[in-house]
């Protein structure tokens, strides 16, 4: 066996990266969050002004609960994409499976922001979709709503965390032995039934990873309502942005940070859990 | 026990030959199947008939394609050539969840997300069987092959044996014409192994279905069936009752794959075979012939002359004595160099010299004398 001293200089780094680079600035921010702001100066006097304030004003409940909205929007259209890509892909795509699977993966080596002004290009007033509109003569005029509204928002992000959902379905999937779907069409399932009855109850823990996966990104995301959102597009994570920046008040934003913590904590403490009760070994 | 139809009254004469059931419609007919996986010819030209209530066993080395044959007959493959009929329909056609054929898997596969019960009452779920007719038959079920205690438990947690009977009430509760047994016992110990054996042909008696087994154990199909089908590189060898099988093996390669043989070649002319030194009259047409001898059909005897027309004594040399409890094995090696195995009564260390005997009778001419 290794002896102590062995090992604890191998776990000696990681542990201080981590100390570092991710326990310290949680610590530094859930202390900042009980902290004020006084003449441009953030004054260490603890109090829980900043959380009173939050639950009080009805814009930053509002800007979260939306933030939900969209996320929730998000994880269930990126579910409905994702797991019949990844289904088919499992069970039916034959040897075109592994050039299927790349194709699936592609759009995730390019850069955030390019698929983001590709959506852009699309959606907006002299955009793709608005030219084909107005050439088919089906509009006359540009049609305003397709851009900076939430819906470019939760299409977007949609767009963007489909792959994020899809990985886990597909290994969950992957993972099925087939011999079990036999078994289910041997004892007199039709193929319908045996995926409703053994193939989705066996890919829960992929469907619950793929959801989680989602949820939480665009909990988080603030990039797609700067580039597609608009006024009514604005998200949380956006809130905090700009409580970091301009308006100085880190206090705040840490505060706002702390409460999206503890909520994505609790979602991935839940989901653990589910997933766990329908996972057989 | 009283929901299974009993089968009819049938006693099957294992030293008949093939045809004897020709007269009753069989329960499944394989015409002329073969079966390849892209170039690759897995199955060829295979034609058998499955008598109802019969225990057939499908027995080959791995790579013979008895599996492949199996899963044409569930419907997990489609025959690249021929037709499978089950009770005068065509079966091959028919999607396996259509077929009222069951199989044991030889994994099992049983479903882990739900409890022993539920897997047994799942094909009377998705058949749409009335509610209230669920629980006895799953009740019934499970006390059949001795698991009721086990009823809620999941599969995983169960020995290798148990997740064995449970498979089999899952598969035997649908009442199906025709139950396949892909190598059901082949991840099981030695003991519990001869122990299903027994318990699995007890319950094939009982209930009367038509068994189709699969297994590449020889010692097992012998004890199990009332026909064994031998499978050689996708073709049928041959097939048989265990008894005419090991009897009259057809071929060398029935002859030592189904237990022991020393293969003679031997030149027949004017009533006499001769393999070497060792003469027996035989009536088999003139020419090249090889035969098929046994090792407990030779038998030591005092004196290298005498004995009978009908037999051949000859004096060996003894190369090796192998003690197997009962029986001994002995390597020997005839006057004129044929190295033979012979199974005697155990007696004790023999001398470096023995005399032996067999019967005329005990030598059976193969039809195909083909490599093996």
């Amino acid at each position: 066996m290794y002896s102590r001293a062995y090992k604890l200089a191998i776990s000696l780094p990681p542990l201080a990266w981590v100390t570092l680079f991710l326990l310290a600035p949680y610590a530094l921010m859930f202390m900042h969050s009980f902290w004020t702001v006084q003449d441009n100066q953030i004054v260490h006097t603890w109090s829980l002004n900043n959380y009173a304030k939050l639950v009080a004003s009805p814009v930053y409940v509002q800007v979260l609960l939306r933030s939900m909205w969209i996320a929730a929007r998000v994880t269930l259209f990126a579910l409905l994409l994702g797991y019949p890509l990844a289904y088919f892909l499992s069970f039916h795509a034959g040897p075109r499976k592994e050039l299927l699977y790349q194709l699936v993966i592609v759009p995730l080596w390019v850069s955030y922001l390019v698929r983001g002004y590709a959506w852009k290009t699309i959606l907006g007033g002299d955009g793709v979709l608005n030219g084909l509109l107005q050439f088919l003569h089906i509009t006359q005029h540009p049609v305003e709503f397709l851009l900076y509204s939430p819906f470019a928002v939760v299409l977007t992000l949609t767009h963007i965390y489909t792959p994020f959902t899809f990985l886990p379905i597909y290994a969950s999937l992957e993972h099925i032995p087939r011999n079990l779907v036999e078994a289910s069409q041997d004892l007199g399932a039709s193929p319908r039934a045996t995926f409703w009855r053994v193939i989705l109850p066996l890919s829960v823990p992929g469907l619950l990873a793929g959801a989680t996966f989602a949820f939480v990104l665009t909990l988080g995301d603030f990039l797609a309502p700067i580039l597609v959102g608009g006024p009514g597009g604005t998200m949380i994570s956006n809130i905090v942005q700009t409580l970091f920046g301009a308006a100085y008040q880190w206090p705040l934003g840490s505060a706002i940070a702390v409460c999206i913590l503890v909520l994505v904590l609790g979602l991935l403490f839940a989901t653990e859990r589910v997933e766990r009760k329908w996972t057989f070994s | 026990m009283k929901t299974y139809a009993k089968p009819p009254a049938k006693e099957w004469d294992h030293d008949a030959s093939t045809t004897a059931r020709a007269g009753a419609d069989p329960l499944l007919e394989v015409r002329h199947v073969a079966k390849r996986f892209g170039g690759r010819e897995v199955l060829r030209d295979i034609s058998l008939d499955v008598a109802s209530g019969e225990f057939l066993t499908i027995l080959g080395e791995s790579g013979s394609g008895k599996t492949t044959l199996l899963r044409l007959i569930a419907g997990f493959e489609q025959p690249s050539n021929g037709e499978i009929w089950m009770s005068g329909e065509r079966l091959d056609t028919q999607p396996p969840y259509r077929r009222r054929v069951n199989t044991v898997f030889q994994s099992y596969a049983l479903f882990p997300h739900l409890t022993v019960a539920e897997n047994v009452a799942y094909g009377m779920r998705v058949q749409g069987v009335p509610r209230a007719e669920i629980p006895p038959r799953v009740a019934e079920a499970l006390a059949m092959v001795k698991m009721s205690a086990s009823a809620e438990t999941p599969p995983a947690r169960l020995s290798g044996g148990m997740q064995q009977r449970v498979a089999l009430a899952r598969a035997l509760v649908n009442r199906p014409k025709l139950l396949l047994l892909d190598e059901p016992l082949s991840a099981l110990d030695a003991n519990l192994r001869r122990q299903m054996q027994t318990e699995l042909k007890a319950l094939q008696r009982e209930i009367g279905i038509t068994f189709l087994f699969v297994t590449h154990d020889q010692d097992e199909a012998m004890a199990l069936s009332d026909r064994i089908a031998l499978l050689r590189a996708g073709a049928l060898e041959q097939i048989a009752s265990p008894r005419e099988i090991y009897n009259s093996p057809t071929s060398a390669y029935t002859a030592q794959f189904i237990g022991q043989t020393n293969l003679l070649t031997a030149q027949v002319s004017g009533g006499t075979a001769r393999a070497g030194c060792l003469l027996w009259p035989c009536a088999a047409p003139e020419g090249p012939a090889t035969f098929s001898l046994r090792p407990e059909h030779i038998r030591l005897v005092d004196g290298a002359s005498g004995g009978n027309p009908a037999s051949c004594r000859f004096r060996a040399k003894l190369e090796n004595q192998t003690f197997c409890g009962s029986t001994d094995m002995l390597e020997i090696v005839s006057p004129d160099g044929q190295h033979l195995r012979v199974r005697v009564p155990s007696r004790g260390i023999l001398e470096d010299e023995v005399d032996l005997e067999f019967s005329a009778k005990d030598c059976v001419r193969l039809r195909d004398a083909g490599s093996s």
